[in-house]
């Protein structure tokens, strides 16, 4: 069992108990300071694979904006304390049986395959920053402007969803006059 | 690495985020779930672009993070204008479609 064994099934034991962290913990604020911890160690995953380029950016995008988002979002509704109303017992222990048969369904599904690869400790450089700029710039480069498209219309859209009841009913009067 | 050990790993964290989404009232945890079931697909095609060797599976991994992104934020501006109608986030309030 050498380091990359070693810190593959340390990496695996963290996200799986922080991801079962998220949901068991009563108060919401714990719940997303698991998914960041689950978040990073995915990232450390993706550093094992050596892509780099993937690893930065889950770092920020997800642990560094996404769940601060989430953070704020929760701390402005006041949401930490432990009173939020839980699902009788019999829901939850559905909940909890239906989720367990899928992961069944799809683990005796996987063991008919015959997908026997293996991945080589030897580093690729396809995770690098370069390779993945020319992949994406010559091959994606239409997904790539229509995702930046995607992103304006969503700003547009949270600005509009946000906003106050009393500007949208005055900017509806506007709109008629 | 044999490829399967990655595939457990992502199924599991796919599994407890359906679990999650199922047992919780909170339309936050719910929400922080969806986004644990996206990071789980993203690890899975990043160990097969590895085994592969093939970036392509790292740029749709790139595209998931961008529709996550937009997602949230979107999802959460309708998380909060629910709060600011409702004053709560449970989502056995929001049953109108029901009745």
């Amino acid at each position: 069992m050498d380091l990359f064994e070693i810190l593959f099934w340390l990496l695996t034991a963290v996200s799986i108990s922080c991801a079962l962290g998220v949901i068991l913990s009563r108060n919401p604020v714990n719940s997303v300071l698991f998914l960041i911890a689950t978040f990073f160690s995915i990232s450390g995953h993706y550093i094992l694979m050596n892509a780099q380029f993937l690893f930065i950016v889950n770092i920020i995008v997800y642990a560094g904006a996404i769940m601060v988002l989430f953070l704020f979002v929760i701390m402005l509704m006041n949401l930490n304390s432990d009173v939020e109303p839980q699902k009788s017992r019999l829901v939850q222990l559905a909940g909890i049986i239906s989720g367990g048969i899928l992961f069944l369904v799809i683990l005796a599904a996987l063991r008919d395959t015959r997908l026997t690869g293996t991945l080589e400790k030897t580093s690729t450089d396809i995770g690098l920053i370069k390779n993945l700029g020319n992949t994406l710039f010559k091959k994606y480069v239409l997904p790539f402007e229509i995702a930046s498209v995607l992103f304006l219309s969503a700003m547009i859209g949270a600005m509009v969803i946000g906003k106050k009841e009393s500007s949208a009913a005055a900017g509806k009067n506007l709109n008629q006059n | 690495m044999p490829i399967q050990y990655y595939i457990f790993l992502s199924l599991a964290l796919f599994c407890i985020g359906i679990m999650g989404t199922l047992m919780r009232r909170n339309a936050i945890i719910i929400f922080m779930c969806i986004e644990m079931m996206l990071n789980s697909v993203n690890l899975l095609l990043v160990a097969f672009s590895k085994m592969f060797n093939d970036a392509s599976a790292q740029i749709f991994v790139f595209f998931v993070m961008v529709v996550a992104a937009a997602e949230v934020a979107v999802g959460l501006a309708i998380i909060v204008m629910m709060y600011r109608k409702v004053h709560s986030v449970d989502i056995n309030i929001l049953n109108r479609l029901k009745h």
